[in-house]
């Protein structure tokens, strides 16, 4: 079946900042359709001034049309739905952690450390080295970390 | 107009005073966003350690992206391209406060900048309060495009709103008499330009007439509220009425505006519409 395909292709399209993430796990994705020979999809971004948003955009074009090279491909980048770290799935939060970044939890002085799961971790700088991450240190392991933001 | 009656960018175009008010809103926000980012990004390689460079590039980075949708919007109006609305529009029709223009401190970021940390935070505070004021109005705009907006962005403030208060009070508590004399002339530089930076340059009953700006003549009051009530709590000197000067809602600009377009236009302006 054509869309179940399409979410299979999609689930390869990762964000580059962090690349073990596909967009779908990040949440990015909000509507994907096949329509006779149109292919719709509409992404929406994580942080609004993310520099990466247009890389993605622009690599699930290319992504769409290697798989389906006579279809149609729209896709559409906008703010319709404002995304929230709710929408990371289950799979999104444990390959978050595999990457060595905490998934965003809801107390942002509490967050488990990436490397040994302790809590004895201190906030350094709600900012880091993407927007949607905040810089932490854990006194347990004496590892930096950085933990996805809450949103 | 009825407070459910919501239209979208595409239907403002053809009336008239929609248009005007969506217009005038977007510049601020926009020409705010991107003179503050600029300001912001002039910190790189100078911030007071490396973990901060790294977040005030991350806060810069931000800030010019907010800027970026807000153009992208003005664009929706016809209006030209966001590259171009962002680069190419002379001083005098920019509607960012003047507040934000104000250098960093003495010289220039690649000679001898004597930037002054205490005043960049200050003054980005004051911005951050001031934007999360009109994003909390917007959120109810008759326009859809900038509700979804200020849905989206004023999540992402909150961050920047908590950065500098945590910086103030650090620099208050952690710090020495020195740092504690700097973040008291800090409050009174910022103070002594914040005049127009609460302004909608005289629109605002066209901004609440028309609901692209909801309650946009009770905003100014509530700004002045939040920013007392958080100096206050720290015990330092109430902003005592600010200095009238120059208005840059209403393209009344000083010369570090124009300086600031000409490095941040440099490479756009060789070339305008080149694909990097």
């Amino acid at each position: 079946m054509l869309s179940a395909e399409l979410m299979d292709i999609l689930r390869e399209v990762t964000d580059p900042e962090i690349p073990r993430v596909s967009i779908v796990d990040l949440g990015m994705v909000e509507g994907a359709s096949v329509k006779g020979e149109h292919i719709t999809v509409s992404l929406i971004p994580t942080f609004v001034g993310c520099p990466a948003q247009m890389l993605i955009q622009e690599k699930v074009q290319e992504h769409l049309l290697a798989a389906f090279p006579t279809h149609a491909i729209s896709v559409r980048l906008s703010l319709e739905v404002p995304w929230s770290t709710d929408r990371i799935t289950d799979t999104g939060r444990q390959a978050l952690k595999q990457s060595g970044i905490a998934p965003p939890g809801a107390d942002l002085n509490d967050v488990a450390c990436p490397f040994c799961n302790r809590h004895d971790t201190l906030l350094q700088n709600l900012f880091a080295s993407t927007s949607c991450r905040s810089l932490y240190y854990c006194r347990a392991c004496q590892n930096p970390f950085e933990a996805f933001k809450p949103l | 107009m009825a407070r459910t009656e919501r239209r979208s960018i595409q239907e403002i175009k053809d009336v008239p005073d929609l248009r005007v008010a969506t217009q005038a809103v977007l510049f601020q926000l926009a020409d705010d966003d991107m003179v503050i980012g600029f300001r912001d990004q002039e910190w790189l390689g100078l911030a007071p350690h490396i973990e901060e460079d790294v977040a005030f590039g991350s806060i810069a980075q931000e800030e010019i992206g907010h800027a970026a949708h807000y153009y992208e919007l003005l664009s929706q109006l016809d209006l030209g391209s966001r590259d171009d609305l962002a680069s190419l529009r002379p001083a005098e029709e920019r509607r960012n406060s003047v507040l934000l223009e104000r250098p960093n401190g003495l010289g220039t970021y690649l000679e001898s900048p004597h930037f002054d940390w205490a005043f960049t935070i200050m003054r980005h505070y004051f911005h951050d309060v001031w934007e999360m004021r009109c994003l909390g109005a917007l959120t109810q705009s008759a326009a859809i495009e900038l509700g979804l907006a200020a849905d989206k962005i004023l999540a992402e403030k909150r961050y920047h709103r908590a950065h500098q208060e945590l910086w103030i009070k650090t620099m208050l508590d952690r710090g020495d008499e020195q740092s504690q004399e700097r973040v008291k002339k800090a409050l009174a530089d910022t103070n002594e330009w914040a005049a127009d930076l609460p302004d909608f340059g005289g629109q605002e009953c066209l901004f609440e007439e028309t609901r692209i700006v909801p309650g946009a003549s009770t905003l100014s009051t509530s700004f002045w509220q939040e920013i007392d009530a958080f100096t206050g709590a720290l015990g330092l000197p109430r902003p005592s009425g600010t200095v009238t000067r120059l208005n840059g809602r209403r393209g009344q600009h000083t010369p570090a505006l124009q300086e600031a377009l000409e490095v941040w236009s440099e490479v756009y302006r060789l070339e305008p519409g080149a694909q990097w």
